[in-house]
Parts: structure tokens; sequence; C-alpha cells
């Protein structure tokens, strides 16, 4: 079986980012980045399935900046077989030029199964899986929890609001990737090394301007200091009235 | 839990290479999972966390700047140096762990054995199948292991050994022991050699040392050798004199002066946080002069001890390093990560006497990182020696 897997450079969750001065990107001085969380569990899932079979191929595709290359190195040294880079100077934020460009490079890779992490923890926008699966006209399954695959079809598990969604599907096919789905493997220390002699491709790919512009970037409301009312049963009358007066949620 | 950050105030990062930092990141998130959650319950019980040891071998700590052909890593010295860094910014008895497999057990095979001795030991020992131990010290030849009176006779089937060693890291854990021992008259240190000894040895016993109030979470045992008798091939035929064990020693030491800097930077961030939000007399404690001056300081030396490392890595890797040079870095790496330590627990007040916090126990453990791998005040002597050339050990 042949995999691939889509995975995106994102600042990692712990850092604190700063806006730069421009008002509308971040600056990236200083900010850590790694491999999207997300990403990981589809790295880990095309893994196990090419251990199971015991045969196939892991390539790892991403669109970014050169530095993405590290990201893609990640992959490798958890056990992919090999990496693609569409560079490009910058990541539109229209989820459909990122799509159609690993869309171009997706079909030509004649792949058996296609995955993504759910969403990208920097733009939390759960787009670009299912647009490169309707680019390339392939049944999409979002979120999925559990996966089964045999004979040339597989079956999903998504956990739905308040319970479970059983999808069955035939290959080839793009899948996203949830929580919950396996756990992501550290890449050892051997394969770290063994990721320097991979091959990764680096492609220059050009992109459309797209439709979407970011205008303004600003960071949330800095939260108000908390208050303490009184200790014990004595406070509550003071809370209960400050929670309908003040804060009008009862 | 929150994700440890680690210090970088002269953006030392951007001098490693994209290897080095995945390594010391792989390394640093598996502490942050899978060891800080369990530290202080195996500190309490004064037990080393066995259950880690699959895991560790696992991502390649063992050995890791051994050659690939025997299974391991294959990283260079700067890349180990970042691993010892962070299994001590976790706790120092998981990085004498690591230290004493690698640098004491799999170094010396590597260096002094035979291909035999390699191909068979090496890679059980970086599977973590096979757990091994040091034994130089002895209870009377500690600083001075030169006089040593352990003693192996060469008989007709093989080696017969008589001794006792102590204070012997994973002594009662391992299956393997490097026992250093003379094979010449007592006064003879150029007949000391290193014998490969398996502990299940009829005449060999292992009793661990009991009350230890620094590194608990590590196994230290007395061993003793009772006629124990072992094969011609247990004997690591490159090995000759007391240059041996100290070559030995001096790849220890070496992690050692990184794994300082990671318990430094634990009390460090550790400081840090708590002087951010603890509020006294109506403002965070971080607000006042006085511990300011404290946390200036601990940045001051943190940062210099990790460029000393860094270089002092690099020599290494360009094979120009001498044991002097290791012998400063450790020196100061472990006496300001013990002075940074004992800032932090005291700027935590009550709470920094607690095992929820990570100060004491560093603080606990690095006096016993003062103490082995050449005491600080060995270390002032050889730096002596080697400004001076006189010798003031004796
Ligand atoms: C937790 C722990 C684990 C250890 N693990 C191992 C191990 O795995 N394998 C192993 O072989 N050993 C191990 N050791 C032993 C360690 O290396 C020795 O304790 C160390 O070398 C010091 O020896 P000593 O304790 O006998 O002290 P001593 O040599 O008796 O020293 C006592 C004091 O005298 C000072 N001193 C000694 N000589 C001089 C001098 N010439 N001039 C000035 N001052 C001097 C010392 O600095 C020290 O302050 C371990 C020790 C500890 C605490």
């Amino acid at each position: 079986m042949k995999i691939a897997v889509c995975v995106k450079r994102v600042p990692d969750s712990e850092t604190r980012v700063k806006i730069a001065s421009d008002g509308k990107s971040l600056d990236e001085a200083g900010v850590k980045f790694i491999l999207n969380p997300y990403d990981e569990f589809a790295v880990e899932e095309a893994l196990r399935r090419r251990e199971h079979a015991g045969a196939g191929e892991v390539v790892i595709v991403s669109l970014g900046p050169p530095a993405a290359q590290e990201t893609i190195r990640t992959a490798l040294a958890m056990g992919a077989d090999r990496g693609i880079l569409l560079q490009a100077d910058r990541v539109p934020a229209d989820g459909l030029e990122v799509a159609r460009a690993l869309g171009a490079e997706l079909k030509a890779g004649a792949y058996d199964l296609v995955l993504f992490g759910k969403m990208a923890i920097d733009d939390y926008n759960h787009q670009v899986g299912p647009m490169v699966a309707e680019l390339l006209d392939l049944p999409c399954v979002t979120a999925i929890a559990h996966l089964e695959i045999a004979g040339g079809k597989g079956t999903a598990e998504r956990e739905i609001e308040g319970g479970v969604e059983v999808v069955e599907f035939r290959l080839p096919a793009v899948l996203t990737t949830d929580k919950g789905l396996n756990e992501p493997r550290y890449p050892a220390l051997k394969g770290i090394m063994a990721a320097k002699k991979k091959p990764l491709e680096v492609k220059p790919t050009a992109l459309g301007a797209g439709s979407l512009e970011v205008l303004a970037l600003s960071p949330p409301p800095q939260r108000k200091d908390g208050r303490v009312v009184g200790e014990g049963s004595a406070a509550v009358p003071e809370l209960l009235r400050l929670l309908r007066d003040e804060a009008k949620v009862l | 839990m929150t994700k440890f950050q680690g210090v970088d105030f002269y953006d030392v990062d951007g001098l490693l290479s994209e290897e080095e930092r995945a390594v010391r990141d792989t390394v640093r998130q598996w502490v942050d999972d899978n060891l800080m959650p369990v530290i202080a319950e195996h500190y309490l019980a004064g037990g080393f966390p066995k259950h880690l040891v699959p895991q560790m071998a696992e991502l390649g700590l063992f050995g890791a700047n051994l050659p690939e052909e025997y299974g391991c890593a294959g990283l260079n010295n700067v890349a180990y140096g970042l691993i010892m860094q962070e299994l001590e910014r976790g706790d120092s008895g998981v990085r004498s762990f690591a230290s004493v497999q690698g640098a004491l057990v799999m170094y010396p095979i590597h260096a002094f054995g035979s291909d035999e001795q390699k191909r068979h030991w090496l890679p059980k020992m970086a599977s973590g199948e096979v757990i091994g131990c040091f034994g130089l010290t002895e209870p009377d030849y500690g600083s001075n292991p030169a006089g040593m009176i352990t003693v192996a006779r060469e008989s007709e089937s093989g080696w017969i050994l008589n001794g006792a060693k102590m204070w012997i890291t994973n002594g009662s854990t391992a299956q393997v022991a490097i026992v250093w021992a003379k094979t010449g008259k007592p006064d003879d240190v150029e007949s000391i050699r290193g014998f490969i000894v398996p502990t299940d040895a009829n005449g060999f016993s292992a009793q661990d040392q009991k009350g230890k109030l620094s590194l608990r979470a590590s196994d230290t045992s007395e061993l003793v050798l009772q006629d124990v008798c072992v094969a011609k091939d247990a004997l690591l035929p490159k090995s000759g004199g007391l240059k041996s064990p100290l070559l030995c020693l001096t790849q220890a030491r070496y992690g050692i002066a990184w794994g300082a800097v990671g318990a430094a930077m634990a009390c460090y961030d550790e400081a840090v946080g708590y002087a951010k939000t603890r509020v006294m007399f109506g403002k965070p404690i971080g607000g006042f002069q006085l511990q300011q001056a404290r946390l200036a300081e601990m940045l001051t030396e943190v940062t210099k001890a990790q460029l000393l490392c860094l270089q002092l890595g690099r020599l290494k890797d360009q094979g120009k390093v001498t044991p002097q040079q290791v012998s400063l870095a450790k020196r100061n790496n472990v006496n300001i990560a013990t002075d940074i330590a004992r800032e932090t627990r005291r700027l935590l007040g009550a709470n920094g006497i607690l095992a929820e916090y990570q100060a004491m126990r560093h603080l606990a453990n690095l006096e016993s990182v003062y103490t082995y791998e050449g005491t600080h005040d060995i270390h002032t002597l050889i730096l002596g020696q080697e400004i001076t050339g006189l010798n003031a050990f004796n």
C-alpha cells in the first residue's frame, strides 16, 4: 500500500506568539515550530499500516517554506520513507490554494490512501483534507478515531456528538485523523540519524493568490484578575448577588 | 503538566544542528511525558524507575555515541551531551543510570574489548536486555583508586577475583559488572585490568546501600567478590593500568557536565515560575530586588555552563578534547547547578522542601554528583597540576 501523509509546519502550542509589525502575521523570531500534532496521528497511522502489511511506502508531503524540510524530517525520523516539499515563500490563508497545490502533487503519485490531520493548530480551518478529496474526486472521511482496512475497503469511526459514527469507504480515499486514533511514537535517535539519509525532494511551487486575505490579527483581550468574595458558606449570598447583578449569568 | 521549554538566553540553539535539536527535543518530550509524572514517587520510595528501561532503550539512549554496527545510535558527542542534559533535567538518578550503562560499561567494552566481546555485549546493552555496572571505588579507596586492593589471579581455566567495591550505581540491578582489579603486586598500578563479570557468578554478591538522602531514584550497591571464577575471555584485552578506568571516567564526566546544566535549567525554570506567581507583601516576589538578583545570577551561570558544554562537545567531536578540559566543565557545572538548586529551594520558601517541587530533589542529588566521578576537590587538583605542572595529590 502506498500512503501519502500531508503535514504542516506550525508554531508550537506552548510558544508565546507575537504579532508582527504588519499587524496581520506572526513574528517568527524565537518561535519554535513543530509538526502539527494532529498530523502526528496521521503519520503514526500510516507507519502502522505499512508495518502491519510488511510492505508499502509512506510518503510525507508538505507545502511551506524551506524550513518545512525540518518538519518533514521529523516524520521521516518517526519512520516514513521519503518526503516531498512543495516549497512556497508563504502558505496562503486560503485553504483551497493549498489544496490545489497538494492535489496536483498527490494525483501524480497514485496513492492508495492520503492522510491529513483533521486540522492545523495554527489556523484551525479543518479544510485542506476534504478539499483535496474533492479535487481528486475521492471519498473522504474526516476526524477518524479508529480505522480498519481490508480488501480494498476501509471502515472508519468518527466520534460525533453523543456517539460514534461508523463509515465504510472504498480505496483510494482521503482521511483526516483525530486524537484517539493512536499514540504517536517518538522519533527514536536512530530514526533521527536515518532521516538525514532519506530522500527529500524539494519542488518550487507557484501558488495562486486565493480569495481570502487576513486583514488583522489581535491577541485575545486580557483577562481581569479574579476576586475572592469571602470564605465558606458565608460567601454564598454575596457570590449569588454578583453572579446575578454583575456577571448576569443567573 | 506544562511542557519544559528549556532556557536559552544566548540563542545557543542556533549553534546546534537540526539533528542535535531533534535529539534534544525527543528526549525532552519523553522526560515530560514519562519521567516527570513518576519521579517524585520513585525518589521518595528510594528506587530506580526500572519500568522506564525498555522505553529508554527503544529511544536509543544507551551508548548513543557508539557506532550503529553495535545497535547504538551513532550520534556525535554534542547530541550525546544533550541527551544527558535532558535526562538530568528530569533527575540525576536517571541520568546516572544512562551514564553508567553507556559511558562506564559500553564504552570500556567498545574501547578495550575484543571484537567478540563487542559483538556479544554491546547490542544487548543498547537494547536494555543487559544492564551493567562499573566497579572501581572500594571502601578504602575512593579519590585514590590507584590504591585498590581487589585482585585478579590467573588460573588454569581463567581468572579468580577477590575484593570489595562500594558505591556502585546499578550494582544490584546489573547482569554484568565491569570490575577493575590488580593482576600484579599491591603497589603495581600498571597491573590494573578490567574484567567483564556476570553478576550471577558464584561468589559475587551485591547489597543495596541503605539510608541514602541523595540520588534516591538510583540504586547504589556494595559488591563483594569472593573467589569469583570467570573465563579467560572475561578480561578486557586492551585494558591496562589506571589510565583505562580513567578514560571511562572522562567519558562519564563529559556527560555529567551536560547533565548538570539540565538540573540547573530545571531549577531556574521552577524559580522563575514561582517568583512570578507567588504574591507576598502585595506583589509577586519576583518584583523584589533580592529575588531578581537570585534569578539574574542563575541565568548567568546557566548560560555560561551551556556555552562551556557546547564548546567542550565540539572539541570532543574534533578529537581535540583533553581530560583537564572535561574536569573544568564537570567541576564548574556541577558546582553552579548545586548553587542554583539551593537558591531555588530557598526562593520557594516552605514549598521548596516538598517533593512536589523539584529544587530540593535536585539539590540533594547534586551533592552526590559533586562527589562522584572525581570530587570537586579532585578536579581542582587536576586543574592545579595542569596549570603549575606540580602534583598536589600526595
Ligand atoms: C551515589 C553515588 C554513586 C556512585 N557510583 C559509583 C559507581 O558506579 N562506580 C564507582 O566506582 N564509584 C561510584 N561512586 C563512588 C565515588 O566515585 C566516590 O565516592 C568518590 O570518588 C569519592 O571517594 P570517597 O567517597 O571515598 O571520598 P574520599 O576519597 O574519602 O574523599 C573524602 C573527602 O576528601 C577529599 N580529598 C580526597 N583526597 C584529597 C586530596 N588529595 N586533597 C584534598 N582533598 C582530598 C575529597 O574531595 C572529599 O571531600 C559513587 C558515589 C556515590 C555517592
